[in-house]
């Protein structure tokens, strides 16, 4: 293993990270504080609670998950689009490095970035609403574990990509509904039974539960079935990316 | 092959996915410690031939050993020993001197060497700017900073892929003096240029590609021998109708009805024509103008080629 060359782009992106602090916190801090004004305070209150849990209290898992996913999708898929498209990727490819090492160099950082704001947004609800934490050891599990997974996604992403819109497109077209419909903002038990067999099908959806689970102990799916749904989503995540660099596809001219 | 040869190439053939045949059967071995100079037109397929054996670019077919290591197989050695400086000005403009040099050593998997950094960024002129942004910077620095990471991680074999495009001349001199000086060290080195004076001026050995064949590889005394022709021609005052047999020995030409005298030799093998303007004045021959000019690598491609 080339230590010292993970490290270096770890290291790399993360300075990259540190001279934007200010920009990548501010926007999912406010995005949060209006989602609890809007929907934990104005709307929050004339809703009943679920499982118990008030309203307010009940979206912020899912709140800090959509800031999550969306910040490790967009971090990774920059991380490697950026030296793609100004061309010292060069680098990279010349270096003694395997396909494994630049993806924990670069999917690394991406996720540390995503957990560090994840954490802020939960202390950001703090603020509004009493937070309860039941498991706070598998709160920080499914954290880790999604920004890992959508990291590797966003990573993808980033190599697919072939213009800033294209960079823009996936999180745009597909994260985006796929978090709002993941059972953020309610419990997909209290959908008909037709689309809440739809929502099965949505991986967002066994994130949320199982990280509303270690908050609340109440959870949408089990957490054995949330937990083997990450595993399988990361796998084939790690899959397609073998194969990326195998083939080359899109890196190696 | 050669235990000893820092690159050993066979067969190498490289179609881009478009189609292009960019490489067309090369074979080529690169001698530990040389200085290696490949030339050829633009599109020739120079920076092909240097990315596929950096990494940068999938072979098609062929093989391509570093220090006797498979760059496909043991990729890891064999990029080891390599530092590439590629064409493009390709650089971080946020990222400062100091720590995109000690990023390219650390992707090497080479500790933290500040006083060797530190070296290298004085033998570049850079120290000053080692804290500068990037971006800040003009193009020749960055050009250096470019050749700054290729040497990070002391690379025994480094490629330097038109280091003189946009270069003035005398960073240009004072590249080839640290070029010298790191094939004293025994770095083996092979650049690409347009510049024939580059190639004549440091190489050991050329190679010419065209069309992504190389169509020849020759010690640099041999093609010089060859290929470089120097023209100098005199305007007379008075027209001459035959060359005097005093200046027989020499290769020249009269032309333009006698009224110029034209003197063609090779650059190699002579370069001191001091001694054939003496005998012009003995003889009464004299020039109002001198006009001087080399075979451009131009003409020499046209020759290669046309050989071709
Ligand atoms: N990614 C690519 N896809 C298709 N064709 C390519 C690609 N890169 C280069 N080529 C073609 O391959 C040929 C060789 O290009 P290359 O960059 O190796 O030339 P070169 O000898 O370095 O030229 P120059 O002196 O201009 O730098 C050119 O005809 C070029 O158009
Ligand atoms: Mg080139």
């Amino acid at each position: 293993m080339n230590y010292l060359g993970i490290a270096a782009i770890y290291r790399f992106e993360m300075s990259r990270t540190l001279r934007t602090i200010g920009q990548s916190i501010a926007s999912p801090v406010l995005s949060t504080m209006l989602y609890f004004v809007v929907f934990g305070s104005a709307i929050g209150g004339r809703i009943q609670a679920i499982n118990g849990v008030p309203y307010g209290a009940f979206i912020v898992p899912g709140l800090i998950m959509l800031t999550v996913l969306g910040q490790s999708v967009a971090n990774a898929s920059f991380g490697i689009y950026f030296p793609r498209f100004t061309g010292t990727i060069y680098e990279i490819l010349s270096a003694p490095l395997s396909f494994v090492e630049i993806v924990i160099g670069y999917v690394g950082a991406a996720a540390t970035k995503a957990v560090l704001i994840g954490v802020i947004v939960l202390a950001t609800a703090g603020f509004f609403v009493p937070l309860h934490i039941a498991h706070p050891l598998w709160v920080m599990f499914f954290l880790v574990m999604t920004s890992i997974t959508f990291s590797l996604l966003g990573f993808i992403i980033g190599i697919w990509a072939d213009g800033f819109e294209k960079l823009q497109l996936i999180p745009l077209l597909v994260i985006t509904p796929l978090t709002f419909l993941g059972g953020s903002f309610y419990s997909i038990n209290m959908l008909p039974p037709f689309w809440y067999k739809v929502s099965l099908f949505n991986p967002v959806v066994y994130l949320v539960s199982g990280f509303r689970w270690s908050f609340y102990e109440h959870s949408d799916v089990s957490v054995t079935t949330s937990l083997v749904m990450i595993a399988v989503f990361t796998v084939a995540a790690l899959v397609t990316i073998a194969r990326i660099f195998k083939t080359g596809y899109r890196i190696r001219k | 092959m050669q235990q000893d040869d820092a690159i050993h190439i066979t067969d190498l053939n490289k179609i881009y996915d478009n189609g292009f045949r960019a490489l067309d059967g090369i074979n080529l071995t690169i001698r530990r410690g040389e200085i290696f100079a490949l030339l050829g037109p633009n599109g020739a397929g120079k920076t092909t031939l240097i990315n596929a054996i950096c990494g940068i670019v999938r072979p098609s077919s062929g093989s391509i050993t570093v220090s006797g290591f498979d760059h496909a197989t043991h990729y890891r050695q064999a990029r080891s020993f390599i530092g590439l400086v590629p064409q493009e000005l390709t650089t971080d403009a946020f990222e400062s001197v100091w720590n995109t040099v000690s990023f390219s050593r650390g992707l090497f998997g080479k500790p933290r060497n500040p006083a060797y950094i530190e070296s290298v960024l004085k033998q570049l002129s850079l120290w000053d700017k080692k804290s500068e942004q990037i971006r800040r910077l003009s193009g020749g620095m960055k050009r250096r900073v470019m050749i700054a990471k290729a040497l990070a991680h002391e690379p025994e074999i480094l490629f330097l892929d038109e280091p003189s495009a946009g270069v003035d001349v005398e960073l240009r001199k004072s590249m080839w003096a640290q070029v010298r000086a790191l094939r004293e060290t025994g770095v083996t080195i092979i650049l690409t240029t347009h510049y024939i004076e580059e190639a004549q001026e440091m190489a050991d050995r050329i190679g010419v590609i065209n069309n992504g064949k190389l169509i020849l590889t020759e010690c640099k005394d041999e093609l010089m021998h060859k290929m470089g022709k120097h023209e100098m021609s005199f305007t007379l005052r008075d027209p001459i109708t035959s060359i005097p047999p005093d200046l027989a020995s020499y290769p020249l030409t009269l032309a333009n009805d006698g009224n110029t005298l034209v003197l063609t030799y090779n650059t190699y093998e002579h370069n001191d024509v001091s001694d054939f303007l003496e005998k012009l004045q003995i003889n009464g021959i004299r020039p109002k103008d001198i006009q001087s000019r080399q075979s451009s690598l131009e003409e020499i491609f046209m020759q290669l080629v046309e050989a071709n």
